[in-house]
């Protein structure tokens, strides 16, 4: 039977049993405030929509996931209990797919909570509820990408400050991969494909089309399968390093 | 029973255990000896599927570790070394998510965490937060989530360690109670621990094994066994001990003012040194056979392998 409920249950309390929950959850939404109404220009555009608040997830997101993320092994090496965990009769798989949804969940309940912002936007003109529907799924799936790096960066890390900046280095890698800077780079010297397979890779592109209200099964897919790899990169990591 | 089968660990350069073998019965309280660095705790994170052997095979119950991990893990209670807890959970929230992953629900599961927390006796703290606690009691919730599934295999990675004298009676205690039908493996460096609690004495250095026998056997190695021990009021005729039959030696112990008369490998020498006594009319104040002495056995056993 498996035990991955009792893991993501003990996991989700623990984020409630410290301040860290409350104080993430009140940055996040100050954060995203600020993005949407000063720098997003949300009144000045004139529109009814909440692409000045999507629109800055993946920059906000890159400081404060890593930050949820760094303490998913990194804080089990630490302490000595991953030894504890890794001699009770439960999988690899349980153990850490359970601690990773636990923490999705909890940027989810997150992102739930601008749920004002819904309010305010659909008060004052008519929006695309669809668009923002999307958009929500895909913010949560992008959240979700950068916690399945970020697990396997705790997972490499003892240090949590070392897997918070692992994780935003890589999580950044993942941005700006689409970007020209980083594509001139390549367009010198590699094949077509082989600048097309580093665009593919970015998050923005992908995110954007979903915060848009198109949702693409290959998108959808992107985000699945990249959470799934980073999280068999965190078991294997797991195994090689729990006993340094 | 628990098999270990040539089991050999290596890191990076240096081996920590190297080929070890030996099984464990039913019924059994084995004490793991050996100076720190010796491979004790490596071992044990090999038999609880924490670590993957480099070579060789542990088996508990039948099931074997690398292969049935779970099943092999279902039959252990393992406390590790330092006993680590989530610190940030209350004592019950953290022996009822141990159950849960024992697989117990509901009404069964409050009645193995209220069996394991008066087992030992951690009523008082059960809803503070674990890293609140003092040492002695972090110990005991290790040991309580060990026992909470009342396992056939227990394994305790020094589980008196900083322990206070009283505390640490009160563990032996509970091992004792618990040991009769069950596998105890504990890991230790207080050789008091070992007569106090052990059937069955093992010696690791450099994760080899050096002896293995109860703690009566690994005294009987000792220089001191059979030796008569004795305090008199007056200087005794060293040589007229020494020349005793059986008798190997005489040792002056300048601190107790004490003499060690040592017996030779098989002999008894009580009788003659007490005729001797009697005959020159000494008065002596205090006199005793030794059993022999573990720490001296300890430390020839390893020594000899480290230098």
């Amino acid at each position: 039977m498996t035990k991955l409920p009792v893991i993501f249950k003990r996991e989700l309390a623990s984020y409630f049993a410290t301040p860290l929950a409350y104080v993430f959850i009140l940055i996040f939404l100050v954060l995203s405030g600020v993005f949407t109404f000063y720098l997003g220009g949300f009144f000045e555009s004139g529109q009814a929509s909440l692409a000045p608040f999507f629109n800055f997830h993946p920059w906000l997101y890159l400081f404060l996931v890593p930050a949820i993320a760094m303490r998913l092994w990194a804080e089990e090496r630490k302490s000595g209990t991953i030894e504890l965990l890794m001699t009770l009769p439960i999988t690899r798989f349980d153990a850490v797919t359970g601690k990773f949804l636990a923490a999705w969940v909890f940027a989810g309940l997150a992102l739930l909570l601008t749920f004002p912002m819904i309010i305010t936007v659909n008060y004052l003109g008519e929006p695309d509820n669809g668009a923002i529907i999307t958009g929500y799924i895909g913010s949560w799936l992008l959240a979700g990408a950068y916690l399945a790096i970020g697990s396997c960066m705790s997972a490499l890390a003892k240090n949590q400050v070392i897997a918070f900046i692992l994780t935003v280095s890589v999580c950044f890698l993942f941005i700006v991969s689409g970007f020209p800077m980083v594509l001139d780079g390549f367009s010198a010297w590699a094949p077509q494909w082989m600048i097309d397979a580093v665009a593919s890779l970015s998050f923005l592109s992908r995110f954007d089309a979903i915060s848009k209200g198109v949702i693409d099964l290959r998108d959808l897919l992107y985000f699945l399968t990249l959470i799934a790899a980073w999280l068999a990169a965190t078991a294997v990591v797991i195994d090689l390093k729990k006993a340094d | 029973m628990i098999e270990i089968t040539q089991l050999t660990k290596h890191f990076a350069q240096h081996t920590a255990v190297d080929n070890l073998s030996f099984s464990v019965k039913p019924g059994e309280v084995l004490g793991f000896l050996g100076p720190n660095g010796a491979g004790k705790s490596t071992t044990m994170k090999m038999l609880t599927g924490f670590l993957a052997p480099t070579s060789g095979s542990a088996s508990i119950l039948g099931f074997d570790i690398q292969k049935d991990t779970l099943k092999a893990q279902q039959q252990i209670g393992y406390l590790p070394e330092g006993a680590p807890c989530y610190g940030d959970m209350t004592v019950r929230s953290f022996l009822e998510f141990i159950a849960e992953i024992r697989g117990f629900k509901g009404v069964e599961k409050r009645a193995r965490v209220t069996k394991a927390v008066t087992q030992v006796e951690l009523e008082t703290v059960l809803e503070q937060s674990i890293e609140t606690l003092s040492k002695g009691f972090k110990r005991r919730v290790g040991l309580a989530q060990a026992i909470l599934h009342d396992p056939k295999v227990l394994i305790l990675d020094e589980p008196t360690d900083g322990l206070d004298p009283n505390q640490k009676h009160q563990v032996r205690k509970l091992i004792q109670s618990l040991a009769h039908d069950k596998i105890v493996i504990i890991s230790t460096h207080i050789l008091e621990e070992v007569s106090a609690v052990c059937t069955r004495a093992v010696v690791i250095a450099h994760g080899k094994l050096l002896a293995d026998g109860t703690p009566l056997a690994l005294e009987s190695r000792s220089r001191y066994h059979q030796a008569v021990t004795l305090v008199a009021e007056e200087p005794l005729d060293k040589d007229a001990l020494a020349a005793l039959p059986g008798v190997a030696g005489v040792e002056e112990n300048a601190l107790e003012h004490s003499l060690s008369i040592l017996a030779k490998p098989g002999e008894v020498i009580f009788a003659q040194v007490n005729a001797l006594i009697a005959e020159r009319g000494w008065k002596v104040r205090e006199l005793n056979v030794e059993r022999g002495r573990l720490d001296e056995v300890f430390r020839s056993l390893t020594r000899g392998e480290s230098v």
